[in-house]
Parts: structure tokens; sequence; C-alpha cells
């Protein structure tokens, strides 16, 4: 049975780069697990857009970021932040379909 | 230029300007005898508004007490003080908001010096003349500028280097008080003019302006403190209630960032993929390898809002399980009906509900689509081209939705539960990021700056 990405991470979070980017970093627990997520490339731009519900034309970039076991995921905001019909301007609150991964 | 001094020492006072620190971590700081002491009162985080309205998202009185422990410890020290981004947003009306605040310190404290005041706002004919050039790039998932959109934005201002900062303080200024500002610049701009490596200073300073953020456990109201060496700098927390780890330093350089490993700046970037964090006694943290590349061309990042109207919101909720059930149809029902008499009326404006319980926080992104819990809250979000039509949408949407029939209705005496008497809330202006984008730029320290005299009194020597 698969496991929960709870298992293997400690941070999971939201936030703006910029009012253009939302960016989600995953930090592991422990090299091992960073190691495991990596090699077996767990996390793809198109497994993040399915998540979304976006066009995975709208995952900018996932980074590997090994001085803190860390994975980054920049994605496109929906909309800027602020524009008319914004839900969350820090973008503090968007990481939550990330608690579905699993490994 | 400086010769080298071995170490220098900063003082980074808070996360953010108004945000606060305990007097205890302060003195300790103080303390360590340095060589500057800075703060980041900026962020473009809480939106557009702040930097369109021309107001502070910092309170006032918090902004006061944090200037007058940093202005009497640095004045009567002689210590120089660097404040970045004043205001929260750096445009005219938010220096000048800072400025006649720490002129109030100045007179309170009987503090006299001399201050370099940096406007980071850039003139639209400015911007004109590069567009027409071809010179505006927009940043990623940003539309290109167009002279229309130019013409509607207002108070456009650049994100300043070390430049400004550095040319202010070589004039002999105490006290330099930036607009727009790089976070960085305000703790790197003197070490760099001192000699030291540019790529450290920044990614030290980078580090530092979210000050105890980076410790652990971390506080966005606590001061933190770095000394920059000739090939590394330490970082330290100056509460012994934290400290900072090589994870808590490593996981803050993810922070708000696209990339890890390569964060822009004005004129060039920092290059972080040969960096090290090396944990050292005593809480500290020491960081290596730190790199600033510049950019064959300076360039610096133009941000700046335009108005799109007034908001007008209600707060509601709903405890009926039949409402909630249908509440996609019935609120696409309530919009249709208020469009209508809008449209007969004459009034212009846009509605939007914030369903809690729905997708109140993901909006767009939220995949969970069924709803399921017992009650629903819900925003009414009028925007119209003034106040007074944006009240008429509120009002009326509100008003809808309280009266409006349904298939299956049983609650007939109204849908909803209103916290609030009145139910309506004028938001005021409603504004939207409209530029964000690089402007190439000759001269870096070419911000306009006055430099002042401020006499609050007799020295205390």
């Amino acid at each position: 049975m698969k496991r929960s990405i709870l298992a293997a991470a400690k941070v999971i979070r939201s936030k703006n780069s910029g009012p253009y980017e939302l960016t989600l970093d995953i930090l592991f627990k422990d090299k091992a697990h960073f190691e495991l997520f990596r090699r077996r490339n767990i996390v793809t731009k198109r497994k993040i857009a399915g998540l979304y519900r976006r066009p995975v034309a709208d995952i900018l970039k996932i980074v590997y970021f090994e001085p803190s076991n860390a994975l980054k995921i920049t994605m496109r905001r929906p909309i800027p932040s602020g524009d008319a019909g914004e839900t969350d301007i820090y973008g503090a609150q968007q990481h939550a379909p990330l608690l579905r991964l699993t490994y | 230029m400086a010769a080298k001094k071995k170490e220098f020492r900063v003082l980074s006072a808070t996360a953010i300007l108004g945000y606060g620190f305990p007097e205890s971590s302060f003195r300790e700081g103080l303390r360590r005898r340095p060589d500057l002491i800075g703060v980041d009162a900026g962020s473009t985080d809480p939106g557009p508004y702040y930097l369109g309205a021309g107001k502070s998202f910092t309170n006032r009185a918090g902004v006061k007490r944090d200037l007058r422990f940093m202005l009497t410890a640095g004045v009567r020290r002689g210590i120089p003080v660097v404040i970045g981004t004043a205001g929260g947003s750096g445009a005219r009306p938010h220096v000048d908001w800072c400025e006649a605040i720490i002129r109030e310190i100045a007179a309170e404290e009987k503090l006299s010096f001399k201050m370099g005041v940096i406007y980071a706002d850039i003139p639209k004919a400015r911007v004109r003349r590069h567009l027409a050039k071809g010179e505006i790039t927009p940043l990623t998932y940003v539309p290109p500028l167009t002279p229309e959109i130019l013409d509607e934005s207002v108070n456009i201002v650049a994100q300043m280097g070390v430049e400004p900062i550095q040319k202010a303080l070589a004039s002999g200024c105490q006290v330099v008080l930036a607009g727009r500002c790089y976070d960085p610049a305000v703790f790197a701009a003197l070490p760099i003019s001192r000699g030291f490596d540019p790529g450290l200073a920044l990614h030290m300073g980078k580090i530092l302006e979210c000050a105890a953020i980076a410790a652990t456990p971390g506080s966005g109201a606590d001061c933190a403190f770095g000394t920059l060496k000739e090939d590394s700098f330490i970082l330290e927390s100056l509460n012994p209630a934290r400290r900072f780890t090589k994870e808590s330093t490593a996981a803050h350089t993810l922070y708000e960032k696209t990339d890890p490993y390569h964060l822009p700046g004005p004129g060039g970037e920092l290059d972080l993929t040969g960096c090290s964090f090396t944990e050292l006694p005593g809480g500290r943290v020491e960081v290596r390898g730190s790199r600033h590349v510049e950019s064959e061309r300076y360039c610096v990042k133009l941000e700046g809002v335009r108005r799109v109207g007034f908001r007008t919101i209600a707060v509601a909720g709903t405890r009926d399980p039949i409402m909630i059930k249908a509440i996609d149809a019935i609120l696409a029902g309530v919009e249709t009906q208020v469009k209508d008499i809008l449209k007969a009326e004459s009034i212009g404006g846009r509605i939007h509900f914030h369903v809690y319980g729905r997708d109140g926080v993901m909006g767009a992104l939220e995949p969970e689509r069924r709803v399921c819990g017992h009650e629903l809250g819900i925003v009414i979000e009028a925007v119209g081209a003034t106040q007074d039509a944006a009240d008429a949408v509120c009002s009326l949407t509100r008003s809808t939705l309280l009266h409006y029939g349904y298939p299956g209705r049983i609650s007939t005496a109204g849908n909803l539960a209103l916290p609030f008497s009145p139910s309506d809330a004028k938001m005021g202006e409603v504004f939207e990021f409209s530029i964000y984008h690089l402007m190439p730029m000759a001269r870096p320290e070419d911000f306009p700056a006055r430099i002042v005299a401020v006499r609050g009194g007799k020295e205390p020597k």
C-alpha cells in the first residue's frame, strides 16, 4: 500500500513568490526521503497540474534544494494577488492538495 | 574605498518595521557592537491596495515604537540606521509618512542627525521612453506593459539596489530612509562599500531582512544578528529562546522564492549553487559560497498598481441543508437577477461570492468539489466604479439572496444569517497590480534623494 506524503515530509506549505506566482515547499524529514522522491521522480509537473486542476503549462518549475532536503514547486497564480475574485492574498493556504501525494 | 575590515556586524531589528521585537533582544544586539542597525519595512505580500492608496499596512504606533529604539540607539552611539521600503510599499506618500514619524521621535528624544531620504518613484514619462524603445520586460506570467496600462497606473516605484544607500551613507548620513528597496540592500549597502564580498553581503541581507523568521522557533517579531567576514557570514539569534540551525537557515532560503539557487535582484542575481551551511556552537550558523553575478545590463524591478473601482462587502452564512445542496445554482440565479436590474438602472459592477465551506479559500485551485459541511459562510463582494455603485450592487445582491426562492425551499422567512447590523461594509478603493516589469537603469545610484538635518534638540553628549 502506498504511504501518505505526511510519512515523508515535515513541512508542506504555500506562499506567493511575488504577486504572479504561487510557490509550494515540501521539506522532507531527512535526506533519505528527499533522495527517494528525487530518484523516483514522484512529483511531476503533470501530477501537480492534476492536483490543482491547472494546465501543465502553468506549473513553472520543480526544484530540488539539497541544503534543506526540500522540493519546491512554483506555479502560476490563477489570478495575480489581489485581483477581483482573489481568495488568498498571501497564498498561504494553498498547500492542502499536496497532502494527496503518495509514494 | 575603505580598507578591508575583518568583520562587519549587523543588527536586524525585526522582520517588518512595526512588527515589534523584545527590548532584551535589541539590547543584546547592541552589546555585540553592531556596525549597522537595519530594518526592512516593506513587502508586496499584503496586496496591491497599500501601494495604490499610499497607505502603510503596518500600524503607526508599532512603527514608531520600533523606530524609537533604533534611532535612539543608533544616533547616540553613532551607528548608522538604514530603513528600506518605508511605509510598507515605498512610494512617496509612504516615505513621507515614515519621515514624519522619525521627526516626531527626534523631537521627543532630542536627537539631532543628518538623514538621507531616498525616493523610489519613477516618473511615467521615463517608463514611457523605455517602453517606446522596447526596454520594459515583463516578469514571468506578467502581461506586457502597454501605454494604456501605464497611463492608468499610480505610484510606480522601482526597487533600488545598494547604490543609492551607499551614496547617502558616503555623504555622512546617520540615518537613511529609503523608498522601495531590494530588501537585502538595506543590510548589504554599507559592508559592500567597505569592501566586503557582495554575494555574501547580499545573501546575509536576504536572511536578515526577515530577522528571526529564519531562526527556530521562527518569529516575525524578534531581532537577529549577522556577522559578515571575508569569506563567510554567521547568523545568530539574540533571544535565548531561539537559535539558527542549518535547517532553519536553509529552509528560509526557500521562502517566497521561485528558485532557491538563483535569486534575482537589481543589477544581477545571487547564485547559491555553491552555498554551504554549517552549524556552530551557540545556536549559530555559518554560510559560505554565496556568489553575486552581475547582469550584462543593470535592470531594476518596477512595481505599480491601477485603481479598478471601489468595494463593498457583506458577510453572511447559511445552515439550511437544502440551500447548501443547491448553492451553485442559487448563487448563479441571484447573480443573473441582480445583473438584470443593474443593467436596467445603468449601474456597473461586479459580484463575487466567496463561499467558505465550498471553495472560499482556494477558488479555482480547489480540487475538492463536494460540499459536505453543515453550514456555509458567504462573503458577498461587490466592486463598482464608485463607492455608491459598489454599495448599490452589494445591497441588492444581499437582499436578493436573502429572499431568493429556490426549488424545494422550506425556510421561507430568509436564506441568510447576517452577523452584523449594518450588514454591508464599505471597503474603499480597489487596486490591482498592473506593473511588475524590469527596466534598465544606466546610473543605479541616481534615485532622487534629499539630505536633511533633523534637529531634535541638543545632543546628549
